[in-house]
């Protein structure tokens, strides 16, 4: 699917744009995404460097375990194919909880750390893991308590009260969050591959 | 009042973790710098290795924005997703949203600026905006990391979730403010 919406993006732009005669804008968009792929890549460098370091931090102190512990009746029943003691149930609590505060930058490094951990546990390296599918259902759709960014656009142009879409946009998203369980689950017990432990 | 207590716990989480994790960690006996540094490492080599997989999606993201094509496909579907009481300008944003998290965020605050953001175009753009993430983003950046090619049925998952995170936007804009 994702090669077949890869070809669809590059393909019909290249030829609207020709058809539009306007090809030249093909080249310019290429070259300028290429590049900028490269600069988020870099600019995460740093971000990555600072929070890996400090969840080693609380590895080695036992903080991750002791979160993992806590949160245990939650990471188990989403996810069952994970051992139940694993050290990356304490990485994606950290993952869900920076992406529930709004914190971005850290969501990224933890939810990197987890695809870590649950590739160690993956039985086809090549293949997303039932346990990946979970995850990065509950990443796209997870619920952000506060959306700063797009409060400080409206707050910009002139909004009566700039935070009142808050409700609304809790609302739109526990809503997408729970259908991307629901049908992570129909999806897992019609397509699943890995069992439970 | 909940927004402010959200607001404060924001604030307050990173500097308390950066605090609470090494000090906690100190009492514990852990050699706390060096291990930072130990853990700090990976972050070079998994940032590294996400870039083909960046370089890959955004270059196809690109062309498709720049060359016209999304605003043709706006046209295309535009009498099917009326059928489902999507309103038509909101079609731009809602086909941005999964692909580029930039490039959504520009179409909102235009459409914010432009209808206003006290009408229900603005509010709408706001809570489609603000409540999914970008799924291709998070799949590319995420499944590079570890070299995984065969998404499976994750990325069908990303994009059920966009679909109705779109829809609930829309009925609930409507119930609160239309």
């Amino acid at each position: 699917m994702v090669n077949l919406i890869w070809l669809a993006l590059l393909a019909s732009g290249i030829v609207v744009a020709g058809i539009n005669g306007n090809i030249g804008v093909v080249t310019t968009a290429a070259l300028s995404s290429a590049q900028r792929a490269v600069t988020i890549a870099l600019e995460l460098i740093g971000i990555m460097a600072l929070w890996l370091g400090l969840l080693k931090i609380a590895e080695e102190a036992g903080l991750v375990r002791l979160l993992a512990r806590l949160m245990r009746p939650l990471t188990t029943f989403l996810f069952p194919s994970v051992p139940k003691d694993h050290p990356v149930m304490g990485a994606i609590l950290m993952n869900l909880s920076a992406n529930i505060l709004g914190l971005g930058n850290a969501a990224t490094p933890f939810g990197l750390k987890t695809m870590q951990g649950l590739q160690s546990l993956n039985s086809k390296p090549d293949e997303a893991s039932d346990a990946m599918c979970t995850f990065l259902a509950l990443n796209t759709s997870c619920i952000t308590l506060i959306p700063a960014t797009i409060i400080g656009v409206r707050a910009a142009a002139g909004s009566q009260n700039p935070a009142e879409i808050v409700g609304t946009t809790i609302f739109a998203t526990g809503v997408a969050m729970t259908v991307a369980i629901l049908t992570d689950r129909l999806f897992r017990a019609r397509f699943g591959r890995d069992h439970r432990r | 009042m909940f927004i402010e207590l959200v607001n404060l716990v924001s604030t307050w989480a990173i500097p308390a973790l950066l605090f609470i994790i090494p000090v906690t960690a100190y009492l514990k006996g852990v050699k706390v710098y060096e291990t930072f540094v130990a853990g700090a490492e990976e972050g070079f080599h998994t940032a590294v290795k996400i870039i083909p997989f960046l370089v890959g999606m955004l270059v196809a993201i690109g062309v498709f924005r720049a060359s016209g094509a999304m605003d043709l496909l706006v046209n295309l579907i535009k009498p099917v997703t009326g059928l489902l009481g999507i309103p038509p300008d909101i079609l731009p944003l809602a086909i941005m949203r999964p692909l580029s998290g930039g490039g959504a965020l520009a179409i909102a605050a235009e459409m914010i600026n432009t209808y206003g953001p006290d009408s229900f175009l603005g509010r709408l753009a706001a809570t489609a905006q603000g409540s999914t993430d970008t799924t291709f983003y998070v799949l590319t950046v995420y499944f590079g990391s570890v070299g995984i090619i065969k998404y499976r049925y994750a990325l069908h998952l990303g994009l059920i979730a966009d679909i109705t995170s779109l829809m609930a936007a829309i009925f609930i804009t409507n119930l609160v403010f239309g």
